[in-house]
């Protein structure tokens, strides 16, 4: 039994300070320690930096101008950039569709696409959730119809993140409607700019346009931006997913909003002193520290017998759902903690130029917003339900 | 034993009901909320001209004298309907101190328009500093001349940005927390002197914070006797929980209807979600929570205006407790069992999610009433 890091580990948590000391941009930092909103100009310009620096595509092989990081290596670059304030990278293109590319794509897509991916000329978003297909993906519509040299599309996809900046989609098709619903479906590639596409913005309960629709009207798709088999899409899908849930637990988020709750509760006052000091708040931080303190070591048992060679199984799952319950805890005690001032929107303290007074606290305005959004974190990603049906299945054999 | 409204509470209640059915849809609500008073002047009326803005208040003011059950009757369908106009502010807070404080030229100049709804009322109990404890007052009042010169800063006033009438707590007396030595005072907000930062709130009405710099008031300002308020304002608060509590079910209510409709029609792997029992027995819960919240504003009603007592001040601040408990789980549970569509803007759940958790904003949140409840906790 040892928890502790070697010396090349720690040697390379060195590294990783120093070059985020270096290179992170003071300004992007500060947003996403506040909780400001992030530009797509802010996005791009990290990646850039991350992309000269190497370290932009950690899940990708060498050859395709990936780093190869182990999996104590990728945990100690999610601590130390949640702990510095580094944005949470777009995943859709680096960490979705990319490594469906290198494992399905065929020779000509891995040189059309990956290479985009990593300068940041593309910007992916991802098309499977329908109106209709939610938690149950399977019973996707939107069809893609061979003529000749082209499919044609018809159809909607939802939930599609960001889809506002993006210039490519990958989307779950239904390309045979004769087999069982898992059978039928392939996944392509396609440009927004194709005529026939739409992209109509979902408003969220905090006034955020994050996420949107997309609407297919016969669009048309070249036969080439077809990803392995047709009818195969299923099996990718799947292997994508996997990508996807690594991760959604979020310790990291976890450690640095709780750092920032801290900070919160220092400030404000309860009854003449700060609420960090008050004992009916500074229990319910407890609670929720201790909680992340056990899921932060199941979180390193999960990556050391990756790092041992076993593979994430079902156990990812209940991470999932414990580390979006602690996310969404910390988020619970940071709008209590600004009392009556949870109640004001003050939509321009939330921009990272304002320079007028604050209402209550610097880092306020945000707060109650982040709560209700980050209600998100136990629906997507595959519900907190579906991931208890998977441990349910899977480990315990019910 | 008898929970059944009485005829005229059942069509006072049925009254309120039918007028939000009609003037309050969810696409006219956005709308309101989108103006610049942040609600609408002509559903505020319309409460006016059928007599709901007297309900509490005498017959020669056009009202029948109703108590904690006659303005439950009326918040509970406020709720329903999300509706945005300052009644609890102006009708039931307001309306109320200038009630028990005021003398009879105050209640003369005042309580008529108050009970018609062409005078609003906002009041301000709150401070930056001060969390939930309406005691910690640190705004001043001194003594000038035959009046008194106000400075002080009083937080998250709703309905303040509309105003014609502001009734603040400042400190005549004492030190910060002292309970003694606290005035009201009822201000004009075109005073010189104050000063209004207007913000829309989290749950789509609209309120400010007041910035008082040295407003001079007479002595007519000051209502009920000097330093002696802090009984006027925690018997006030009292009712207004009351009256809060009832517009929480009302909101819960529709809040789980909405949710148990969308679990029967929502279909995924070919059958209504509804079907999926971890679904059922959270909705199961959901309406449990309800229960308890309804049964807590009945007995909040009850007690609101019953004579001051600790039995009085336990109950409200358990009924608090309870419904911003109850509030938070139908309001978190609801968006879960929803799924995305549940987050959305255009749909109304969101909306009701947002007030029921912002209602644990107001008047103290549940940590607050339980600490509370705790330090009066008798003995046996």
């Amino acid at each position: 039994m040892n928890m502790n890091y070697t010396a090349e580990e720690l040697a390379f948590r060195d590294e990783v300070r120093a070059f985020l000391d270096e290179k992170l941009p003071a300004d992007i930092a500060a947003k996403v320690k506040g909780f400001r909103r992030l530009t797509k100009e802010d996005h791009q310009r990290w990646q850039k930096i991350l992309s000269a620096q190497g370290w932009y595509a950690t899940h990708w092989p060498e050859e395709y101008g990936g780093v190869k990081w182990t999996p104590v290596q990728k945990h100690i670059w999610d601590e130390e950039s949640c702990a510095y304030g580094v944005p949470r990278s777009i995943p859709f293109g680096v960490n979705m569709v990319a490594p469906v590319i290198i494992k399905f794509g065929n020779e000509e897509q891995k040189q059309q696409y990956l290479p985009r991916i990593l300068s940041g000329e593309d910007w992916w978003c991802q098309g499977y959730s329908e109106p209709g297909a939610g938690s149950d993906l399977a019973s996707l519509k939107t069809r893609a119809v061979r003529d000749g040299d082209h499919y044609i599309v018809n159809g909607q996809k939802t939930w599609t993140t960001l889809g506002q900046h993006a210039n490519m989609i990958f989307c779950l098709v239904r390309t045979n409607t004769e087999v069982k619903a898992q059978e039928g479906i392939s996944f392509l590639l396609i440009d927004m700019d194709t005529p026939g596409i739409t992209v109509r913005p979902i408003i969220t309960l905090d006034g955020e346009h994050e996420v949107n629709e997309v609407f297919f009207e016969d669009v048309k798709v070249p036969v080439e931006n077809l990803v392995g088999e047709e009818d195969k899409g299923w099996t990718y899908a799947k292997y994508l997913l996997t990508y996807e849930r690594t991760g959604l637990a979020g310790i990291g988020l976890s450690k640095a909003a709780l750092s920032h709750l801290k900070q919160l509760a220092s400030r404000r006052l309860k009854n003449g002193k700060p609420l960090l000091e008050d004992p009916t708040f500074s229990q319910r931080i407890a609670e929720v520290e201790i909680d992340l303190m056990a899921a932060s070591i199941s979180n390193l048992r999960i990556i050391a017998a990756v790092e041992g060679g076993g593979v994430p199984g079902a156990e990812s799952s209940m991470l999932k759902v414990k580390g979006t319950e602690i996310r969404q805890a910390i988020n619970d005690l940071a709008r209590r903690a600004l009392g009556p001032y949870a109640i004001p929107f003050v939509e321009e303290e939330m921009s990272y130029d304002y320079d007028g007074e604050f209402l209550s606290d610097e880092n306020a305005a945000p707060l109650s917003s982040q709560y209700f959004n980050n209600r998100k974190l136990s629906i997507f990603g595959g519900s907190n339900e579906i991931q208890k049906n998977i441990v349910s299945k899977m480990i315990l054999g019910l | 034993m008898d929970f059944t409204l009485s005829e005229e509470q059942q069509m006072l209640q049925d009254t309120v009901a039918r007028l939000v059915r009609g003037e309050y849809s969810f696409e006219k609500r956005l709308e309101f909320s989108e103006t610049e008073l942040g609600f609408s002047e002509d559903f505020w009326k319309q409460l006016g001209e059928l007599g709901l803005t007297a309900v509490p208040f005498p017959e020669e003011l056009g009202g029948f004298g109703g108590g904690g059950v006659e303005i439950q009757s009326v918040m509970t369908e406020l709720g329903r309907g999300l509706c945005l106009e300052p009644y609890l502010q102006s009708v039931v807070l307001g309306g109320g101190i200038l009630s028990q404080a005021g003398n009879d030229e105050q209640k003369e100049k005042y309580l008529a328009g108050v009970a018609t709804g062409e005078l609003k009322v906002a009041v301000g109990l709150q401070e930056p500093q001060a969390f939930y404890n309406q005691n910690e007052v640190a705004t001043k009042a001194e003594k000038s001349g035959d009046g008194y010169t106000i400075s002080g800063r009083k937080a998250v006033v709703i309905g303040g940005h509309c105003a014609d009438l502001i009734i603040v707590s400042a400190r005549t007396s004492g030190d910060v927390n002292d309970a003694d030595g606290i005035s009201l005072f009822a201000i004009d907000p075109s005073a010189e002197g104050v000063e209004r930062r207007t913000y829309p709130t989290v749950d789509g009405a609209k309120g400010c914070d007041v910035f008082l710099n040295n407003v001079q008031v007479g002595a007519d300002a000051l209502l009920g006797d000097e330093g002696k308020a802090a009984d006027v304002i925690e018997y006030q608060t009292g009712r207004a929980i009351a009256a809060l509590c009832a517009e929480a079910v009302g909101c819960m209510e529709e809040a789980n209807e909405l949710t148990l409709e969308y679990l029967k029609q929502r279909k995924q792997f070919g059958v209504p979600i509804g079907k999926f029992q971890v679904l059922q027995h959270r909705m199961v819960d959901m309406m449990s929570e309800l229960e308890q919240a309804r049964s807590m504003a009945i007995l909040a009603a009850s007690y609101a205006d019953a004579e001051q007592s600790d039995e009085r001040r336990r109950t409200l601040a358990a009924a608090k407790n309870v419904i911003n408990r109850a509030g938070q789980f139908i309001s978190e549970k609801g968006v879960q069992s929803h799924g995305g569509i549940g987050m959305t803007w255009e749909y109304s759940f969101a909306h009701y999610a947002k007030r029921l958790v912002m209602i644990g904003h107001q008047l103290g949140d549940d940590d607050f009433h339980l600490e509370r409840y705790a330090s009066l906790l008798q003995a046996s």
